[in-house]
C-alpha cells in the first residue's frame, strides 16, 4: 500500500530550487502515435489492417505480414509482469534525481511484451496488471503497469506523481472564479486537497453571487485580477507568481454572433483582449516563474490549463467572433506547450462543447454543466491528460472534425 | 543445401591494445593500434592485408570504408560489422568464406571503441530505434535494466541463485588476475560478490560490466599462408550465426544457439564433451547460464545444478572466460565480442601463460550482441582446434 502522501515542509527560502530535468524526450515519429493517444488519456498500440497482428514497439511495416496498412487502435490493457526490477543506479540526470526507480517487462494479453514503469501496489512478478499510456514530464507517452483494482492512496505513489498533475498540497490559480465554472473549478480543486486557491475575480468593488460561499473554504483566497489589464496581472504575479503550481485560465468573455450581424470591431476585439490577450498576458507573466519551478520537490510546478472551446477547431458561425479567439488561443496555447515542455509544466487545452450558461442560452442541448466541466478538468490533471474533449457535444464534434474537417466546415455553415 | 566445411583455414596473431577505463582518443585511434600490433605481431607489411573487417560503435560518423582512407589500407574485401556482441563469431565466419573463396588472402578483423567520460550515455539513448521509444525513457539504467529483468526471471524460473551468478563471477576474476590486459586487478571473494551495492535488483556491482576503451584483433588466412608466414595458429573447424531467434518467446530464456547448435556441432565433427574450454559473452552472467545450457553442455534451466558442481578456472572442471571475461576484464564496446575469440587463440596456441587450459586441443567461442529492445538479438559461436 501506499503511504498517503504528507503535506511537504514549508520551504527553506535559503536552500537553492532544484532546476527541472526531463526524462529522455527523444522518439521516432511513428512513436508518437502512442503519444498522441496518450494526450487523450487512451491506451493504444499500434494494429495490422490486413492480419490484425497487434504490435510494440511502434514499427514502420507488420512484424507479421510486413504490410503498411497500421493503425492506433485502442487494446485490451490488462498483462501479466513477467519479470521486475529496482533501478540504482541511471545513466540519465532526471531519473539519478529520483531513484530507486521500478520498472519490469509485461506480457499484454493482447500479444506483445513491454517495458514498464511500475506503480508501488505492482506485487512483484508473477502479478497481473493493467497497463496505462501516461505522458511523462518530457511530454512523451510512457508506459505504466499499475495495480488491476484501485489501491488506497493510489494517486500518491511517487513514481506515478511523476506522470500525473495531481492538485493534492499543490497551490491553483483560477482566474475569473466568479463565473459558474470558475466556482465549480475552486470547490473541486478544494475537494480535491489543493493547498492554497487563489480565486482571481476581476471587479473587486462588485460582490458576485457565491462569493461568501467561496470565502468560506479554508483554502481559497479571493483575489484581484483583471487578465485584461497588464499591471494587475504584474502585481498578482509578483505577488504570488513564485507559488503557483497549477495555473487554470478560466477567464472567457463570449458573445454570439459572427460577422453581419453586427457592426464595428468593438466586441470582436474585448473577445480578443479577453480570451486571447489575456492568455498572453498570464504566460508572460506567470510562465517564468513557472518553468523555474518544474521539479520544485513534492508540490512542484505542474500544469497549465485553458479553457478553450470545441469551436477553436472549426468556427462556428453563429459564435463567429467567439470561434475566431478561441481558435488564436488554441494556437497560442500551442506555443505556451512548446515553451513550457523544457520544465516539465504540462499545458493541458479543454475543449468543451457549449457550457450551459446565458451566453448558449439559445443553443440546444445537450450543454455542458460547469460542475461536469470542472470534474473534466480535475479528471484531466490527475489523470495526466493533456487534451480534453469534455461533453458529447465536444466529443461528436472531435470525431466529424477527425474524419473529415472539410466536411465538418462544410455542415456548419448550413 | 549442406554447408561447405571450413577446409584449411587459420586464426592467428590474437592481439590485444591495453584497455584504459577512460580515453581521450578516437575509436580510429584504437583501431590504428589493433592493425599495427597485427602487422608487427606477424611481421606482415600493410599492403598484405587485403580483407579487413571493422566493428565499433563509436566510429561514427564513419565506417569501415571510411576508414581503409584513415589507416591507409586498399583491401580488396571490406566488411563493417556492427553487431555488438557477436561481431567476433560473426567477423570470423565471413572472414573464414572470403579467404576459402580467394576473395582475400590475408583478413584482418578489429575490433575497438573509445570511452570519453560521456560515451556510454550517448549510445546508450541513441542505441536502436525501439531502445530510444520503448526502453531508455523507462529510467535509462541500459542494459543493466536489462539484465535485471532476466535474470529476475531465471532466478524465479529456474531457481539460480545470487551465490551461483556470484560463483561465475568470482571464478572469473581468478582467470583476469593472471592476464596482463585485464582492468580489474584485485582479486574478489564470493563475499565481496554478496556485499556488492545493488544496481538494477538483483544485479549487484559485480554482475554488471565496465565500459572502457579498448580494441582487440585477429587474422584469417589459409593454413598454408599461416605456416609461412610463420605465426603460431588455430584451426576453424565450425561456425552458426542466428539473429532473432524466438521473436515469439515473451521473455528471452534462450537465444539462436539453442536452434543452431546441432549444425556447429555436425560441421566441426564434435560434441559438448569434446570441449576443453569455454569463452561465453558475458557482459552479465545470466548470459552465460542461457549460452551454458543452449550450446548444450545442461538441459535448460540447469545451469544452476551445473555451476554447483564445476569449477570454473583456467584449472578447473569447466574452464570458462580463461582471461576473466568481460567482467573482469572490462568491455571496450565491440571489442567485447572479440575478446573470446583471441583468447581462444591464445590458449589453442599455448600462449595464455599462467592461465593456459591444460592440453588445450578444442575451444568453444560464443557472441551474443546487441539488446535492441527487450533481448539480445545476435548469437553466434564457434569451435576452434588446436593447430
Amino acid at each position: 500500500m501506499v503511504e498517503p502522501l504528507q503535506k511537504p515542509k514549508r520551504k527553506n527560502p535559503v536552500l537553492r530550487t532544484r532546476l527541472p530535468t526531463l526524462p529522455p524526450g527523444s522518439r521516432s515519429r511513428v512513436a508518437l502515435g502512442l503519444t498522441a493517444a496518450a494526450a487523450q488519456g487512451r491506451f493504444e498500440l499500434q494494429q495490422c489492417a490486413d492480419c490484425a497482428k497487434v504490435q510494440y514497439p511502434p514499427r514502420e511495416a507488420c512484424e507479421n505480414c510486413l504490410s503498411v496498412r497500421l493503425s492506433w487502435k485502442r487494446q485490451n490493457d490488462a498483462g501479466e509482469l513477467l519479470a521486475d526490477t529496482t533501478l540504482h543506479h541511471s545513466n540519465d540526470l532526471f531519473f539519478r534525481e529520483r531513484l530507486p526507480w521500478r520498472l519490469g517487462l509485461v506480457r499484454l494479453d493482447c500479444g506483445p511484451s513491454v517495458v514498464a514503469h511500475l506503480h508501488a501496489d505492482v506485487r512483484r512478478a508473477p502479478a497481473r496488471v493493467r497497463v496505462a499510456a501516461r505522458l511523462d514530464r518530457a511530454g512523451q507517452a510512457v508506459l505504466v503497469a499499475l495495480p488491476l483494482e484501485e489501491t488506497p492512496n493510489m494517486a500518491d505513489d511517487r513514481q506515478l506523481r511523476e506522470f500525473t498533475c495531481d492538485p493534492k498540497f499543490r497551490k491553483v490559480l483560477i482566474t475569473d472564479a466568479k463565473t459558474a465554472l470558475g466556482q465549480a473549478l475552486v470547490k473541486s480543486f478544494a475537494e480535491a486537497k489543493a493547498e492554497i486557491i487563489w480565486a482571481g475575480y476581476a471587479e473587486p468593488w462588485k460582490k458576485f453571487p457565491g462569493f461568501d460561499e467561496l470565502r468560506k473554504i479554508p483554502q481559497v483566497t479571493l483575489l484581484p485580477l483583471d487578465v485584461t489589464d497588464s499591471k494587475s496581472v504584474r502585481e498578482v504575479a509578483a505577488e504570488i507568481g513564485g507559488k503557483v503550481d497549477i495555473l487554470v485560465n478560466n477567464a472567457e468573455l463570449h458573445r454570439a454572433y459572427g460577422i453581419a450581424n453586427r457592426s464595428g470591431v468593438e466586441t470582436a476585439r474585448a473577445e480578443m483582449d479577453v480570451n486571447y490577450f489575456g492568455l498572453l498576458r498570464l504566460a508572460q507573466e506567470f510562465g517564468p516563474a513557472m518553468r523555474s519551478r518544474g521539479a520544485d520537490g513534492l508540490a512542484s510546478a505542474v500544469a497549465w490549463v485553458n479553457v478553450l472551446s470545441i469551436y477553436a477547431l472549426a468556427n462556428f458561425p453563429p459564435h463567429g467572433t467567439f470561434s475566431a479567439s478561441k481558435a488564436a488561443a488554441h494556437s497560442l496555447a500551442q506555443c505556451l506547450r512548446a515553451e513550457m515542455r523544457p520544465a516539465g509544466v504540462r499545458v493541458v487545452n479543454v475543449f468543451p462543447g457549449p457550457i450551459d450558461d446565458e451566453w448558449n442560452q439559445l443553443l440546444l442541448p445537450p450543454k455542458v454543466a460547469p460542475q461536469a466541466l470542472a470534474r473534466a478538468v480535475l479528471g484531466a490533471l490527475s489523470e495526466g491528460i493533456e487534451d480534453v474533449y469534455p461533453g458529447d457535444v465536444a466529443q461528436e464534434w472531435l470525431a466529424r472534425w477527425r474524419d473529415n474537417p472539410k466536411a465538418l466546415e462544410r455542415e456548419l455553415s448550413t | 543445401m549442406a554447408r561447405q566445411p571450413y577446409s584449411d583455414i587459420a586464426v592467428a596473431v590474437p592481439v590485444t591494445v591495453p584497455y584504459v577505463r577512460y580515453s581521450v582518443r578516437s575509436a580510429h585511434w584504437w583501431l590504428a593500434r589493433a592493425l599495427d600490433g597485427l602487422l608487427k605481431q606477424s611481421k606482415l607489411k600493410k599492403s598484405d592485408i587485403d580483407g579487413l573487417t571493422i566493428s565499433s560503435f563509436t566510429l561514427a560518423p564513419d565506417t569501415a570504408i571510411g576508414l581503409t582512407q584513415h589507416l591507409g589500407v586498399s583491401p580488396r574485401w571490406l566488411d563493417h560489422i556492427p553487431l555488438g556482441g557477436a561481431s567476433g563469431v560473426v567477423a570470423l565466419r565471413r572472414a573464414a568464406r572470403a579467404v576459402q573463396a580467394g576473395d582475400a588472402d590475408i583478413v584482418a578483423c578489429l575490433a575497438g571503441d573509445t570511452n570519453h567520460v560521456d560515451t556510454f550515455r550517448l549510445t546508450l539513448a541513441n542505441f536502436s530505434q525501439f531502445a530510444r521509444d520503448a526502453v531508455y525513457p523507462y529510467g535509462a539504467g541500459g542494459p543493466n535494466a536489462s539484465f535485471a529483468v532476466l535474470t529476475a526471471y531465471y532466478m524465479r524460473e529456474h531457481g539460480a541463485r545470487r551465490e551461483d551468478f556470484g560463483k561465475l563471477c568470482v571464478a572469473q576474476r581468478a582467470n583476469a588476475l593472471k592476464f596482463e590486459h585485464a582492468l580489474f586487478k584485485k582479486p574478489l571473494s564470493l563475499d565481496d560478490y554478496l556485499a556488492a551495492r545493488p544496481i538494477a535488483e538483483p544485479l549487484h556491482l559485480f554482475d554488471c560490466v565496465m565500459p572502457c576503451a579498448g580494441a582487440d584483433a585477429f587474422l584469417v588466412l589459409s593454413k598454408q599462408r599461416a605456416r609461412e608466414l610463420g605465426v603460431p595458429h588455430c584451426s576453424l573447424l565450425g561456425t552458426i550465426e542466428r539473429h532473432n531467434a524466438y521473436p515469439s518467446d515473451p521473455i528471452q530464456m534462450r537465444a539462436g544457439w539453442a536452434l543452431d547448435r546441432d549444425e556447429l556441432y555436425r560441421q566441426a565433427g564434435a560434441a559438448p564433451a569434446d570441449v576443453d574450454f569455454v569463452q561465453t559473452y558475458d557482459d552479465y552472467p545470466v548470459i552465460s547460464f542461457m549460452q551454458i545450457e543452449d550450446l548444450g553442455f545442461c538441459g535448460k534451466g540447469e545451469a544452476p545444478q551445473f555451476v554447483r558442481s564445476n569449477t570454473f578456472t583456467h584449472d578447473g572442471s569447466f574452464p570458462l572466460n580463461t582471461s576473466g571475461g568481460q567482467l573482469s576484464v572490462g568491455q571496450a564496446g565491440a571489442a567485447g565480442g572479440f575478446l573470446g575469440t583471441v583468447e581462444a587463440v591464445r590458449q589453442l596456441t599455448g600462449a595464455s601463460g599462467a592461465r593456459q587450459v591444460k592440453d588445450a586441443a578444442l575451444g568453444l567461442v560464443s557472441g551474443f550482441g546487441m539488446i535492441n529492445f527487450d533481448r539480445g538479438l545476435g548469437s553466434g559461436a564457434a569451435l576452434l582446434s588446436r593447430g
